[in-house]
């Protein structure tokens, strides 16, 4: 569904990405994990389009190099970005209402029920200002904005980060909910043993390459992997 | 690579010595009135523009408010001139610590806004003396000053036959300026302005007191945009606040340092040398007519420096060193 | 002062106070969105009245006719405005600031030269309209005609700005304001919103202009006065601010009315200056800025 190709990256100055080949398979969470700095955000960015590339990105067969930022989300990849970027000042509504906005048609506000049925808590908290929000609410309200766009790759960035425990195990619920719907997920994350447990592939990236891909399990299982390359 | 930034600095002394040298004799054979006064108009607001860049482009305030203390300069000196028989040359250096008194006043409200809040503050500052000059009947209110004639001489600063002295004047003014930018760009105080410009939490941590730093930035430009328009005043002879006060002057005196490159070094003279002739020329030969075909050029120009070399001109000349050099 | 003199001051200050605070939303819009300071803005405003006195004088239309006309054309005009020079403005690499500041600058002087040159540079203006010279007295105190529709226009104007706000296109205006890089994510055109910005911004202070033009005289210098005041009301109001905008018009025009009546008409305008800087003393970024 999503294969890179020999992709190089630099964010202010630095070689954030070398080279980087993977691919993702439809209907399958992807993790893609490594310690700060490997490259992981800048990989995601290269995706959507906020990072200048070299390299070649293909989605369903189209080249995403090609695409302004805002196409590469109209042709269905949706991104859950680093830090969340909502709308701090609009409502949980507005912000969700918004993820819909480049959708035509009658049914642009379908995806609300799937969102609430993942995320009740934000049909409780429909008319407040999104910045008044928990950390792990508005993970939340980010993941429902990425799914408003209607997005059939959804790509999440660290979604675990800031977010109390208890919340943690929610979200990633969630994101297995949302792969056993039929969506592809593209996962970066920090904390390896979850992103493992629910990711069916992984990649392990290190200062911009990628050193080692697998199964999910079989590098969960390896060691000798996970000290090397992972520092645990 | 300290060495390497003293070669630098001594280099561009050189460079200056020369080219002061070359603009001593350059006016000698030119007898052409209107020439003349288009070298000296550009070498004033050569100075104006180095004045400005002192506190717009080192230490990275952009006033467009820069008239009021040319107006200040130049009413001061014409009116101790008029009224109190003091010579030009005492009245512009009173001029200009008058303007930078102003300028003070002016900072210490002003300088705790950012932005676009303080660059319409300082037109709004700007407008008030505009205002208050075009109604204060002591100083000539809208009429304006006129400023009689008193014999040739250095010290009236009044030469009628021969303008010839009045582009020695300018060119001083302008050189001394110069030599006050150069300076600076090695001193204590050129090194605070940079990292106020740059990042006012970083200075603030590393010690430099944002205020005062902004303050000393302030009166040294004000002093010199004073000096100016007291020159100004004296070789026209004729002050009016239209002429010596309003927003259009207080823009012309920043563009030159924008266009040739702002916190430079040559920018500022560069810039004037472009576009101060540009102007004078096509507003006489465009504008006589008052249909608005010099504004429309002088618009584009402006529109088209700022967008294709937004670093200013004085980024080829580096370019061009770079190349001369032969390494980055 | 008599009472009549005091009502008859509230009054004129309450009036070309909504024109003010007009002009000044459109300016406080596009700052709001995107960061740039139009100092072009009193020359669109120009450029309106031009257009509205030159439809007047080809179809012999009233200006209140022509609004929607020259509201559209101003739209548009704000939108080329964008594509041409501001989208450019915004993706230099250096002295970003500045660039926007002379871009806008030096298209003020353009306009303005332009109008000169196709214009000419005597006073215009707009005569024969059915409110010209007509005026009510209430009370004693005297109302004429058209500046009183110019306000209510003015009035129905910001109304209309605030309900746009309210549509899903001012939810997306609001989120790029927000977070300019955030809105591609969900497929919303950043470009695209800047640019009906600008259309809507111009627009505004096109309709003001309109107005503006079946009471006051016309030529090619008349925007510069007027958008020094939008820069201080905007200034005063908080950059951004629609309600700012309106609440620092008001105040302006009120204590311009005032300053006239105490001082020479001349000096009208230092009052609103001194109040503008007393109040920045206190509040740097405006009575309504976000901090």
């Amino acid at each position: 569904m999503l294969r890179i190709e020999g992709l190089n990256a630099s964010y202010r100055g630095l070689k954030a990405l070398q080279g980087v080949s993977l691919n993702v398979k439809k209907g399958q969470i992807v993790a893609v994990v490594g310690a700060n700095g490997a490259g992981k955000t800048t990989l995601l960015k290269s995706v959507a389009g906020l990072v200048t590339t070299e390299g070649s990105i293909v989605f369903d067969g189209q080249d995403l190099r090609r695409l302004k930022a805002h196409m590469i989300s109209r042709a269905g990849i949706g991104l859950v970005p680093e830090g969340r970027r909502l709308f701090p000042r609009l409502s949980v509504e507005d912000n969700l209402r918004l993820g819909a906005y480049a959708i035509a048609g009658p049914d642009r506000f379908k995806p609300l029920e799937l969102v609430f049925s993942l995320f009740p808590r934000l049909q409780e908290r429909l008319a407040q200002r999104a910045e008044t929000l928990s950390g792990g609410e508005q993970q939340m309200l980010a993941i429902g904005r990425a799914l408003m766009t209607q997005p059939r790759l959804l790509m999440l960035d660290e979604p675990s980060q800031g977010i109390m425990p208890k919340l943690v195990d929610d979200i990633f619920r969630a994101i297995q909910r949302i792969r056993d719907l039929g969506l592809t997920v593209l996962l970066v994350e920090q904390r390896l043993a979850e992103a493992l447990e629910i990711a069916d592939y992984a990649y392990v990236l290190q200062t911009g390459r990628v050193v080692m891909s697998g199964k999910a399990a079989e590098i969960a299982a390896d060691s000798a992997v996970r000290r090397a390359y992972l520092g645990l | 690579m300290v060495p390497s930034i003293t070669r630098r600095r001594r280099r561009e002394l050189v460079i200056a010595a020369v080219l002061l040298a070359v603009l001593i004799v350059l006016p000698l054979p030119i007898h052409d009135v209107y020439t003349r006064n288009l070298f000296i108009i550009t070498l004033l607001f050569a100075g104006l523009a180095q004045a400005w860049n002192i506190l717009g482009g080192y230490c990275g305030q952009i006033s467009l408010g820069h008239s009021l203390y040319f107006g200040i300069g130049a009413y001061v000196s014409t009116l101790m001139f008029v009224n109190g028989h003091i010579p030009p040359p005492v009245g512009m250096i009173a001029g200009g610590l008058v303007a930078a008194a102003g300028a003070l006043l002016v900072g210490w409200p002003v300088f705790r806004l950012s932005g676009h809040y303080y660059a319409i503050a300082t037109v709004v500052v700007q407008e008030i003396g505009y205002l208050l000059a075009l109604n204060w009947d002591l100083i000539g209110g809208a009429s304006g000053v006129f400023i009689p004639f008193r014999g040739e001489s250095w010290l009236n600063l009044q030469f009628r036959t021969d303008k010839l002295p009045y582009f020695y004047v300018a060119l001083g003014f302008a050189a001394v300026t110069w030599a006050v930018a150069w300076w600076l760009e090695g001193a204590r105080l050129g090194f605070s302005w940079r990292a106020v410009k740059d990042d006012v939490v970083a200075a603030r941590s590393l010690g430099v007191r944002v205020f005062r730093s902004k303050m000393a930035a302030a009166a040294l430009s004000g002093f010199f945009t004073g000096v100016g328009g007291a020159i100004f005043a004296q070789y026209v002879g004729y002050i009016d606040p239209d002429s010596i006060l309003s927003g259009q002057l207080a823009i012309l005196i920043a563009l030159p340092a924008v266009l040739g490159g702002v916190g430079t070094l040559w920018g500022p003279f560069l810039g004037a040398a472009v576009l101060i002739p540009l102007r004078e020329v096509s507003s006489s030969y465009l504008g006589a007519s008052g249909n608005g075909f010099d504004l429309m050029l002088y618009g584009i120009l402006i529109m088209a420096v700022a967008l294709l070399r937004p670093q200013g001109l004085a980024s080829l000349g580096a370019v061009f060193r770079r190349n001369a050099n032969g390494a980055p | 002062m008599t009472i009549e003199t005091l009502l008859q001051v509230a009054v004129s200050g309450l009036l070309m106070g909504l024109i003010y605070a007009l002009v000044a939303a459109g300016l406080s819009l596009i700052f709001g969105l995107m960061d740039v300071v139009n100092f072009a803005h009193g020359e669109l405003m120009m450029v309106a009245m031009y257009a509205a006195f030159t439809l007047w004088q080809m179809s012999g239309l009233d200006p209140f006719i022509l609004l929607p006309i020259v509201a559209a054309l101003m739209f548009g005009l704000g939108v080329a405005i964008y594509r041409l020079l501001i989208a450019r403005a915004l993706s230099v690499r250096f002295n970003r600031g500045m660039v926007q500041i002379f871009v806008t600058f030096g298209l003020a002087i353009f306009i303005r030269g332009f109008m000169q040159f196709v214009y000419g540079g005597e006073f215009r203006s707009i005569t024969g309209t059915w409110l010209a010279n007509r005026t009510a007295n209430i009370y004693g105190v005297y109302l004429p005609l058209p500046q009183v529709a110019a306000s209510l226009v003015c009035l129905l104007a910001f109304a209309g700005l605030l309900a746009i706000g309210r549509t899903e296109f001012g939810r997306a205006l609001e989120a790029t304001r927000e977070d300019r890089e955030a809105v591609a994510l969900i497929g919303i055109d950043r470009d695209r919103i800047f640019a009906l910005g600008w259309g809507l911004g111009a627009a505004t202070v096109g309709v003001a202009g309109v107005m503006l033009a079946g009471f006051y005289y016309i030529s090619p210098n008349v925007g510069a006065n007027f958008a020094l005041i939008a820069y201080v009301t905007v200034a005063l109001g908080g950059f951004g601010s629609m309600l700012g905008a309106l609440a620092a018009g008001l105040l302006i025009g009120e204590v311009e009315a005032i300053t006239a009546q105490l001082l020479e008409p001349s000096l009208k305008q230092v009052g609103m200056f001194a109040i503008y800087l007393a109040v920045l003393m206190f509040r740097p970024r405006g009575l309504f800025g976000k901090l």
